[in-house]
């Protein structure tokens, strides 16, 4: 079985990583090199770097903070925000994305999913879909931020994408966006066993159980969150401690795994017993230098 | 003497990635497809992120085939295929139609064929099981994990394969033919383990020379 994937959403709003809440609230986390660095240090999978802003502003994707990402974190970068032709792919592809993330412009032509994966190869093109169920459970996907509906269908259009040349699928609840109440299962589940292709979940983590959840429920390869990670140190690794722990397979790469930790009711890391602290103190960890 | 690492510039990698981490590693090197450059480098580095058959037209319309050719087969100077970059190093690919590779290790490079515990794109980190240790894997921790992300696998002879992906053993993670490298999997943005093997990678490039006594300029 291939390793599950943790990655990390980096929103970009006014030049600034932001926190994200119903796709309204904006709260300022600070600088891309200073998310970067530390995702990086901390074990993250992968980036997803999302310039929110682009599209609406009918600008070009940032790509100074593309550079700045791939200059401060050795994993992999998907750019996305304002991507609406080939040459845009290109550009972000020079600036160090390893891979790209259309929304708008895959839903306005999805010809761009071809065009792209024809030049790129399709595992560097991400069609990302934001979906929002409503009070009758039906689900749509949305365009403009999350605001107007499209009136299509989710499952309908992933399998469209996929078709087009779609290589992974990132499947944002707009209803969940930063509410804290876990993953939209029903909808990932639905989406992961109608395509073929990786499907990435986000939108509603604010737990470690919450990823088990969409791991074990649903077929997803990968699960995403945005800022669920900005509250405590080690975040990455820590959600992946606790995954492992319970039995999915997730990259340990960090010096420290948390492999003894154990978790309160928060998820967050409960003190350790004074035993283990004792033996704590003889283990000197160099760090790894090159 | 100065090293001269080349990476080569064809217009389908993603070149940032493979800078930023020489930088990280503190080496000197240039990013070209100019003939001279190409002539005076002692190693090569060849990214990719793309389509096999853009790849080959790119490294064909900037007459990289037959130069890299004559330095690499007769010179016998290093190079480092990353991603498609190692792909091309086969002798055939069946990405979108039949094309031609460089040929320079035997092999072939076919769609990898989804199963149940397979997605196609593989995307994703993987431990590798090692078959050559060096000189690309040397000091590695156990368990590494490196960054994965194709739809196509290289086929080749076992006497050709360097690692195999653990999670999935039909897949080709890296070859090597003598001095000339391949890898599948991203070292760029694979972390301290990706850039270990990289720093690998130059640091055998650097005895290689050394050892043949590559002149100054030729």
């Amino acid at each position: 079985m291939f390793k599950k994937r943790i990655i990390a959403v980096l929103i970009l709003k006014g030049g600034r990583i932001v926190q994200s809440v119903g796709f309204r609230r904006y709260l300022p986390v600070g600088t891309i090199e200073v998310c970067a660095q530390s995702l990086n240090r901390w074990g993250i999978d992968e980036i997803i770097l999302l310039d929110i802003e682009a599209t609406s502003q009918g600008r070009k994707p940032d790509l100074n903070a593309v550079r700045a990402l791939s200059r401060n974190c050795f994993v992999p970068i998907t750019a996305g925000g304002g991507i609406s032709d080939l040459n845009d792919i290109t550009r972000a592809i020079h600036s160090g994305a390893d891979k790209i993330c259309i929304n708008r412009a895959a839903l306005d032509r999805p010809e761009l999913i071809r065009e792209g994966a024809k030049a790129f190869g399709k595992q560097c093109l991400v069609v990302a879909m934001d979906v929002f169920r409503g009070v009758n459970g039906k689900t749509e996907v949305m365009t403009g931020n999350g605001r107007a509906g499209t009136g299509k269908d989710p499952v309908r259009w992933a399998k469209e994408a996929e078709e087009c040349g779609a290589g992974e699928l990132l499947v944002q609840a707009v209803h969940r966006d930063g509410a804290k109440q876990g993953y939209d299962v029903a909808l990932l589940k639905e989406i992961a066993q109608a395509v073929s292709i990786p499907v990435i979940g986000l939108g509603g983590a604010g737990h470690p159980a919450h990823f088990l959840e969409a791991f074990t429920q649903t077929e997803i390869c990968a699960a995403a969150a945005g800022n669920y990670f900005h509250f405590t140190e080690h975040s990455p690794v820590v959600t992946k401690a606790y995954l492992a722990q319970h039995g999915v397979n997730v990259r340990m790469d960090t010096e420290n795994t948390y492999a003894e930790a154990s978790f309160d009711e928060q998820g967050r890391v409960a003190k350790y017993p004074s035993e283990y602290l004792q033996r704590l103190r003889f283990i000197k960890v160099h760090e790894e230098k090159l | 003497m100065k090293r001269r690492i080349v990476i080569i510039d064809y217009e389908v990698g993603n070149h940032q990635s493979v800078i930023n981490a020489l930088e990280a590693l503190h080496y000197d090197f240039l990013v070209s497809c100019k003939a001279a450059d190409i002539l005076a480098a002692d190693a090569f580095i060849l990214p990719g992120v793309g389509a096999f058959h853009e790849a080959m037209r790119n490294l064909k319309s900037r007459g990289l085939i037959s130069l890299l050719g004559h330095e690499v087969l007769e010179k016998r100077k290093p190079i480092l295929g990353i991603c498609v970059g190692m792909q091309v190093l086969a002798g055939s690919s069946t990405e979108d139609g039949f094309h031609q590779g460089l040929g320079w290790i035997p092999g072939k490079v076919v769609k990898l064929q989804e199963t149940r515990s397979r997605k196609v794109p593989h995307v994703g980190w993987s431990d590798l099981e090692i078959v050559k240790p060096g000189p690309l894997f040397r000091g590695m921790r156990e368990r590494a994990n490196f960054y994965f992300d194709h739809s196509y696998n290289f086929e080749c002879g076992r006497e050709f394969v360097a690692a195999n992906c653990r999670d999935d053993s039909m897949i080709t993670a890296a070859v090597q033919k003598d001095h000339i490298f391949g890898l599948q999997f991203h070292p760029e943005k694979s972390q301290i383990a990706g850039l270990k093997v990289l720093r690998n990678y130059l640091q055998f490039a650097r005895d290689y020379n050394a050892r043949r006594a590559v002149p100054a300029d030729v």
